[in-house]
């Protein structure tokens, strides 16, 4: 260490850091020396308020302002200024697109959205559900079980930060493809295979262990994901909206609950927003921390009681950033300052510094503010729950931060100039892609083509990953990940949360990553179409979204040009479907020695269902059974499954004919609400032949189809009719003697009958020439669907 | 009894993560229950004033050395002598997944004679490996001794969903038969995994879903008392937990979880 640029601090274990008088140079080895990852800019804007100050900072001061100004923290990219190259410049594209879309829409049922850890809605009587989804990519590059597990523990976390109980968790997951040879890999990243293992067993070790259903989620598989494993976990909780207490005041006592802290998940949030490189694993392992679940459990349960007796003024999570971003941003939520005192936090061995213990990440940590009358009893109903509760400090009424360790001030900074990061402009540039449409004869044998469609890793079942998950705790899942004795894939999970209610909450998403090699703007528009489409087919409506992205370096012109069209994307079909946002997340930098990850938008579709007894699963009922499906078949096999195992990507993305699309959501939900559905399915990856295998499988059926009656725009070939993956498209499967009520109801010339549900499990497809083009044994078809990744499974 | 008066105790420590549905379902039937941190009962010294112990599934203290032992050893340590008298009083006791894990570290279970100062079973890693959430059927096998199955006809099969990673129960090698013997002549054997037509599954994969010996899912102890089981009847009690209730004209209202609640709430209101 360069001793010139620091000197000692009257506590000895604070240095200062020589700022004010220093050269650019000097200001960026302070930088790299305490690893704060500043930008010139930002050091400069130190330097100024500094010397205001008239005194250098201590390295606690320069790691927490670190630490507030991070991407993770404060969405730099999000929030700063957008400059389109020939073009107009964006004030925030999340004040531009996301939050208006919200706010224009302006659903009453929305109860809190984007300012606190979670989104709430509202649900059923007094209660609310309290919604987020987070990230945690780079930690799950370096230690996938650890980085895995923690993403859980983290977003469960959020939820009782809005006071909320957690009663499920979804998970999406992207990994390279798991047969990738071993010595293509790139020095320090890890094969993908192994990733896969250490992050679902990650995922299943946390929510099994709190006794949290994982009752939806995903699994994609795209060669991006080599370099840049993605894990999206989410939570959902339920809370009485009149036990949402959000009021601290001055004077109030800040209390630390959960585990002890320590080295573990140092500067998080520092390295999530920043590129991975081979030395990620060196100089980041000490940044992903560790879990314990147990903990976790006893922490919430203590939680729910502070917040059923009322004992508690505010609360949240400590995350990303450590203490210092959870007491930052409750005093500034509620407009004072906080005073600290470092050395009563409890840790779990000696010799951390003061930075150390305010920045570290350590897992199951809340922080609570409550009265000085009611502290007792806050810890009192820790203490009874075997968990460790402390008082370190106090909300204040001068608008700074004052952190003390041993008597001794090692911090006093300006809460202002602490929340007004330097603004950002970042220059956009949008490209058009020029992948062309391929031209290649159909295939002769389109069964063959069916089951090599099946044994895609995207469409091939997970069914031996999903029940490593305990998807039952709780026994309110009244519709699972998985459906009949064959395990088909539902579309969405529908809980039951509140006993004497018999109001459903669905869950469901949409993710078509392939889609944004073409086209941005369109994958966004699928992916939220996926999302609401998965909703609708059990029966859910009343949706808020949430939305998650994954992507590249912000600071490459083209990689923000394609963020800016995802995000005009979903400005513009949040507000078509009427689909607030309610709550979202951004992981950026995702880059390694294999290039950028491809541009990944998660969505994820809360509902509701007024009655459970309308709910829909996707198998098959009855033999004898009239097939419809709705919504027109478009040729757009661009960035679809089809394509992919052709080696092609294509240029005719699946588009979205908004129209048409909101009258086939509701034309379905009134059909379910009519009682006339008994299966429904949405049509996505692998198109309309997938759909019906799918179906099949679940309920131990067979059907016939006929393409040549199948509505579609254009399409000449067969295998464009079975393979397309046009939006907004369902199978249905209706009852002989509501053939008549249901056309009635549909009423319209995109709603065709195409096939009957057979006894015999075949599934049987005739073509637009009147020949058979599919015609194989359902459990063939099953096979090869379930042999990608359930090696252990042998039919029952 | 008076089924008012019958008070239900479901014990939990960190961990244990199935109480609440434990509880509805006692609470179903109109019987007073209680979820009892375990330091309030070492702190009060009141099971005695408990009808009925039950342990719910979970894990408990993180199962971080085999599932159950900690929370069986320091049960044993702090509440051994109330523990024993409250058997001894011929109160039944109730074991659920984890709790089930538990009542064989602790001794209970299988109890060849009375509780047995070293576990005389182990409930140890699926065979094939990894935690496993799905349904499955189960024979009931025992003639009329286990105080939680005696509203289920032996021979019936019933469904219930399993969710563990360590469910193969397992006797020393050399002491198995001998064990089995006596599990079948004393009675103590309760339920099998088997196929939906009732076929017991001899030990083939999936159908016996971890590699359980002898397809035993369940066993009470020589009393009949005490009964452990690895799959979760409280996921099974309303007709909407069925995973196949969409395909139902005629839905019953409740699964068949419910009979074990109702099996032990028959006996001690002498229903039976």
């Amino acid at each position: 260490m360069n001793t010139n640029l620091f000197s000692k601090h009257k506590n000895n274990q604070v240095l200062e850091a020589n700022i004010i008088n220093t050269t650019q140079a000097q200001l960026l080895e302070i930088n790299r020396e305490l690893a704060l990852g500043f930008s010139v800019e930002e050091l400069i804007a130190l330097q100024v308020y500094f010397k205001k100050e008239n005194r250098n900072p201590t390295d606690i001061e320069l790691q927490i302002i670190s630490q507030t100004w991070s991407e993770h923290c404060c969405h730099k990219t999000f929030r700063g200024k957008v400059k389109i190259e020939g073009g107009k410049t964006i004030n925030s594209l999340f004040k531009t697109y996301i939050a208006k879309a919200t706010q224009q829409i302006k659903a009453p049922w929305c109860v809190s959205v984007f300012d606190d850890n979670a989104g709430i809605i509202k649900f059923d009587r007094d209660y609310g559900v309290a919604a987020k989804v987070e990230t945690h990519n780079h930690p799950s590059a370096v230690e996938p079980f650890g980085g895995a597990a923690t993403g859980v523990g983290g977003v469960i976390r959020d939820i009782l930060g809005v006071w909320a109980d957690p009663i499920a968790c979804t998970d999406v997951l992207g990994f390279g493809p798991l047969d990738y040879e071993y010595n293509k890999l790139p020095a320090g990243i890890k094969h993908p295979k192994y990733v896969y293992m250490g992050v679902t067993a990650g995922i299943s070790t946390y929510g099994n262990n709190m006794g949290i259903p994982t009752v939806n989620g995903a699994i994609y598989f795209d060669e991006s994901y080599i370099g840049n494993v993605t894990v999206y976990c989410g939570c959902i909780g339920l809370l009485p909206l009149s036990k949402y207490v959000k009021n601290a005041q001055i004077g109030h006592i800040i209390v630390l609950a959960g585990g002890k802290t320590g080295r573990d998940g140092i500067h998080g949030v520092t390295f999530a927003s920043t590129e991975l490189t081979e030395k990620s694993e060196e100089i980041s392992r000490p940044a992903v921390q560790i879990a314990n679940p147990i903990e976790e459990e006893k922490l919430k349960r203590a939680i729910i009681e502070i917040r059923d007796r009322q004992l508690g003024s505010a609360i949240t999570d400590i995350g990303g950033g450590g203490l210092s971003s959870a007491v930052g941003e409750t005093a500034e939520r509620f407009g004072c300052g906080a005073t600290i005192n470092l050395e009563k936090v409890p840790v779990k061995y000696q010799g951390l510094m003061p930075w150390e213990i305010y920045i570290s990440e350590s897992q199951e940590r809340m922080l609570m503010t409550c009265t000085p009358e009611n502290l007792e009893h806050v810890l009192g109903v820790f203490e009874k729950e075997d968990v460790i509760a402390t008082a370190i400090g106090e909300l204040i009424s001068e608008r700074r931060l004052k952190l003390n360790h041993n008597g001794e001030q090692i911090t006093n900074i300006d809460m202002k100039f602490l929340f007004n990061p330097y603004e950002s402009t970042k220059t956009a540039l949008i490209k058009i892609t020029d992948f062309i449409e391929p031209k290649f004869q159909e295939p002769s044998d389109l069964t063959k083509t069916l089951l090599q469609l099946l044994e895609a890793p995207n469409i091939a079942s997970k069914e031996a990953v999903i029940r490593t998950y305990d998807h039952e705790v709780k026994g309110n899942t009244l519709l699972k990940p998985l459906q009949g004795d064959y395990a088909g894939p539902n579309d969405a999970a529908v809980l039951k949360p509140i006993d004497d209610s018999i109001k459903g909450l669905v869950i469901s998403c949409g993710m078509n990553p392939n889609y944004g090699k073409i086209d941005p703007y369109w994958m966004a528009a699928s992916t939220i179409d996926e999302a609401i489409r998965n909703n609708i087919a059990v029966g859910g409506r009343r949706i808020a979204l949430l939305d998650n992205f994954t992507w590249g370096n912000p600071d490459k012109p083209e990689r923000l040009g394609t963020l800016v069209r995802a995000c005009e994307a979903c400005y513009n079909f949040s507000v078509l479907f009427k689909t607030p946002f309610i709550s979202g997340k951004d992981s950026l930098y995702n880059e390694s020695p294999m290039g950028s990850i491809t541009p990944t938008l998660l969505i994820t579709a809360i509902g509701i269902i007024p009655n459970i007894e309308h709910t829909i699963s996707a198998d098959l009922k009855k033999a004898g059974n009239s097939l419809y499906i709705i919504g027109e078949t478009y040729p757009e096999l661009g960035g679809s499954e089809y394509y992919k195992l052709n080696g092609y990507i294509g240029a005719s993305v699946p588009k979205i004919r908004g129209g048409k699309a909101k009258r086939t959501f509701k034309a379905v939900t009134k059909a379910i609400d009519n009682s006339l559905v008994k299966s429904c399915h949405d049509i996505s990856e692998g198109g309309l032949a997938v759909a019906a295998a799918e179906m099949g499988f679940a309920g131990d059926l067979g059907l016939t189809l006929d393409l040549q009656k199948v509505p579609s725009k254009a399409i000449i070939r067969n295998d464009g009719i079975l393979f397309s993956e046009s939006n907004s498209r369902f199978l249905i499967e209706v009852a002989e003697t509501d053939k008549q009520d249901f056309e009635k109801l549909m009423h319209t010339k995109n709603c065709v009958e195409i096939g009957k549900v057979t006894k015999e499990p075949q599934l049987y497809i005739t073509g637009l020439n009147g020949n058979p083009v599919i015609d194989i044994a359902m459990d063939k078809l099953r096979k090869s669907w379930k042999k990608t990744f359930n090696s252990k499974e042998t039919e029952q | 009894m008076n089924l008012a008066d019958i008070k239900v105790c479901i014990l939990r420590v960190g961990g244990t993560n199935c109480d609440a549905e434990t509880q509805r379902a006692f609470q179903e039937f109109g019987v007073q229950t209680e979820i009892v941190q375990v330091n309030n009962l070492i702190k009060h010294h009141n099971l005695l004033d408990y009808n009925i112990l039950v342990f719910p599934g979970g894990f408990s203290y993180g199962d971080y050395v085999r599932s159950g032992v900690i929370f069986a050893r320091h049960l044993s340590a702090q509440l051994g002598k109330e523990i024993k008298n409250f058997i001894d009083a011929g109160h039944p006791i109730l074991g659920i997944c984890n709790g089930f894990q538990i009542l064989v570290e602790y001794g209970l279970l299988p109890g060849f004679e009375g509780i047995s100062p070293v576990p005389e079973a182990t409930l140890t890693t699926n065979e094939p490996s990894g935690f496993k959430c799905k349904w499955v059927y189960l024979r009931q096998e025992n003639q009329g001794k286990c105080v939680f199955t005696s509203a289920i006809p032996k021979g019936k099969i019933i469904r219930l969903p399993i969710a563990h990673g360590e469910g193969r129960l397992l006797f020393p090698k050399e002491k198995s038969e001998a064990f089995l013997k006596r599990l079948i002549d004393e009675d103590m054997l309760v339920f099998r995994y088997c196929t939906k037509e009732g076929t017991i599954a001899d030990n083939r994969y999936p159908t016996n879903p971890n590699g359980s010996f002898y397809d035993i899912a369940g066993i009470c102890n020589s009393e009949g008392n005490i009964f452990g089981l690895m799959p979760h009847p409280e996921r099974a009690l309303y007709w909407w937990q069925q995973p196949d209730w969409t395909r139902q004209n005629q839905m019953m209202q409740y699964g068949d979880g419910k009979l074990i609640f109702q099996s032990i709430i028959n006996k001690l209101t002498h229903k039976i």
